[in-house]
């Protein structure tokens, strides 16, 4: 087992590079392994066991409780804030190591492993320094370095030409839809691997829906995307592995198009096709 | 809709008795809520007239500057009342002492009232001493318990007791802190009457004010700001640094500052910790810099309580009287206003 996070130069925020980084034993692969999750004496995932391909989307789609959303803030161990929250069994190997041994350093893996939220949360602070935020507590501290960082990342969330001319204007200030592309560029800011993203268009109109859509298209190239969503059509649309999960469980695992056209689960299909949930 | 016999629900309902009864209930009940407001509001009009009205008489004078700064500048003196040929005088004791150079007159025919010349101003410096040291004190040890309560520690049975806790010591009558700073401070420490033993006083006193108040105003900050903040990589404290504590500034500095108010008012806990009744030299007049922290001051509140309870009364008592009391009332509004502009600003600048 490996425990200690191999270094990944290319990914270290104050050295900017290629936005393909080259895959080492692929750091961007996540396997999760026979795992159970609790909230205190309540049991939410059992047994779960999914391997999520590097450099692709991979959609969590289940009815509301199902345990979507609580398996994808165990890949960056979000769940720690909650009080009682815990693994019970199993384990979650990010590029084959374990991320919930002591030796693991959560901010590091955080900084791999980002997240957008499915209120989008933009900090009550200018877009450039929301940009800049992951940046600067990684200790960067270099002007040039984050200008360069914030303009690359806000290129890449496709939110550029919207806001190069007011980067010093508040956050809040932007649209709902152009808000959530700010909590996406400041997530590639710190050059993930992997970006975790739950539920990110709930709140959104159809057209920055439509925008955020295409922007995952292009961000799979070089991020491995876990998206958790309601929307059958979106997962359809945008994925291309899904994961359906049941009441704590997950049902059925396959590529979208097998999922969509032909699923093998009797449950999977009534959920699908709108009878349930 | 039923119409028909004595017995319906309708005319239960609707009669006239009934509607009466309850018409008078709503009136009574209106009335004695509007009545007492209006008592509150003219024992308050009452208070605040008297005092302005007599203290500003002390405060303000018919020619410029338009403020007795005399009152405002000068410590409080003896002062003297006494018949000299045929005439009033009235001196304050350095006036008195050199008038007496060149003029003969019988001690036995001069009056003596304490305090009652000259001015407040060593109280106002020791006030403003004792709540600076006070609120750095409270609200240093007051925001980091209130971080560690909101942002570190898990709601556990030992959280909820701490909590009980603090809400216990704010109901703690405020001469019982003045005894429990005496009997630790002034007396186990060996910090005697000092700046010291009242700073820690005070700061205890309002330390559950501030604890609650940071407490609310931490938790009012949107968690998804901190989990946005650490998704990003950032540890707890540049979290809580960057992302948690700025927002909840208002409202810790709208608490705080109304601690001011109480921490600059209350009596109780310096009178036997830092306050003296009177002082013949200003607190930065000491030998040695420790010696600071180890004098005891002059303080608004209780020069006010001196004047008006320890010395005897006549018609010159009422001038340091009023005018403390004035001085000190305009003092806490402003604090208060301060706070509400504070406030304000803040807000405006913050919203999510």
């Amino acid at each position: 087992m490996v425990t200690t996070m191999p270094e990944a130069p290319s990914h270290q925020p104050d050295a900017p590079a290629s936005s393909s980084p080259a895959p080492e034993k692929d750091p961007e692969s996540i396997a999760i392994e026979n795992l159970d999750f609790a909230y205190g004496d309540h049991r939410v995932l059992h047994g779960i066991d999914l391997d999520i391909a590097p450099r692709s989307v991979t959609a969590l789609i289940g009815p509301s409780g199902c345990g979507k959303t609580t398996l994808l803030r165990c890949i960056n161990r979000m769940n720690d804030l909650i009080d009682g929250a815990r693994i019970t069994r199993g384990a979650i190997r990010l590029g084959g190591m374990d991320i919930n041994t002591p030796e693991v350093d959560v901010v590091d893996l955080r900084r791999r492993v980002g997240m957008v939220f499915q209120k989008s949360n933009p900090f009550p602070k200018s877009i450039y320094d929301n940009i800049a935020y992951g940046l600067r507590v990684a200790g960067v501290t270099k002007r040039g370095a984050i200008n360069e960082a914030v303009e690359k990342s806000l290129r890449a969330a496709a939110l550029w030409d919207e806001t190069k001319d007011r980067l010093e204007k508040s956050a809040l200030s932007l649209s709902g839809g152009q808000q959530q592309r700010l909590c996406i560029a400041r997530a590639l800011a710190v050059q993930p691997h992997v970006i975790l993203m739950d539920e990110p268009c709930s709140a959104l109109d159809p057209i920055a829906t439509a925008r955020i859509e295409e922007l995952i298209q292009q961000l799979k190239r070089d991020y491995t995307i876990v998206i958790v969503t309601h929307n059958m059509q979106q997962a359809g649309r945008c994925s291309d592995q899904t994961a359906f999960f049941y009441l704590g469980r997950l049902i059925e695992y396959a590529t979208t198009a097998k999922i969509f056209s032909n699923p093998s689960q009797r449950q999977t299909e009534d959920y699908i096709t709108g009878r349930f949930g | 809709m039923e119409k028909g016999g004595g017995a319906s629900p309708s005319s239960i309902l609707h009669s006239p008795s009934s509607r009466r009864r309850g018409w008078l209930l709503e009136k009574t009940i209106f009335w004695s809520f509007r009545l007492a407001t209006y008592l509150v509001l003219a024992c308050a009009t009452y208070i605040f007239l008297d005092i302005g009205i007599k203290g500003s008489s002390v405060l303000f004078t018919k020619s410029p500057p338009f403020v007795n700064l005399e009152f405002l500048s000068q410590a409080p003196e003896t002062l003297y009342v006494f018949d000299y040929e045929g005439k009033k005088m009235t001196l304050g004791d350095r006036e008195f002492r050199e008038w007496k150079t060149s003029h003969e007159i019988n001690d036995a025919e001069v009056t003596s009232v304490a305090y009652s010349a000259g001015g407040i101003w060593p109280c106002i410096v020791g006030t403003a001493l004792l709540v600076i040291g006070s609120m750095a004190l409270a609200l240093f040890i007051g925001v980091s318990s209130a971080i560690y309560l909101s942002e570190y520690s898990r709601n556990g049975p030992a959280v909820r007791l701490v909590r009980t806790a603090i809400l216990n010591l704010a109901g703690v009558p405020s001469i019982v802190f003045g005894l429990f700073g005496f009997g630790l401070f002034v007396i186990f420490f060996g910090w005697n009457v000092s700046l010291l033993a009242g700073w820690f006083t005070l700061g205890l006193m309002v330390l559950p004010a501030i604890i609650t108040a940071s407490e609310e105003s931490l938790r009012a900050v949107p968690q998804g700001l901190r989990e946005g903040s650490l998704a990003l990589g950032a540890t707890r404290w540049q979290t809580i640094r960057k992302n948690v504590l700025p927002y909840a500034m208002p409202g810790i500095l709208t608490s705080s500052i109304l601690g001011i108010a109480r921490v600059a008012g209350e009596t109780a806990p310096i009178m036997f910790t830092a306050a003296y009744a009177t002082r013949d030299t200003m607190p930065w007049q000491v030998s040695r810099f420790s010696d600071f922290f180890f004098q005891g001051v002059m303080a608004l509140p209780y020069h006010i309580y001196v004047v008006s309870s320890k010395i005897p009364q006549n018609d010159y008592t009422a001038r340091v009287q009023y005018g403390a009391a004035f001085v000190f009332l305009l003092l806490v509004m402003l604090i208060a206003l301060g706070s509400i502009l504070l406030r304000t600003r803040l807000r405006a600048r913050l919203q999510w």
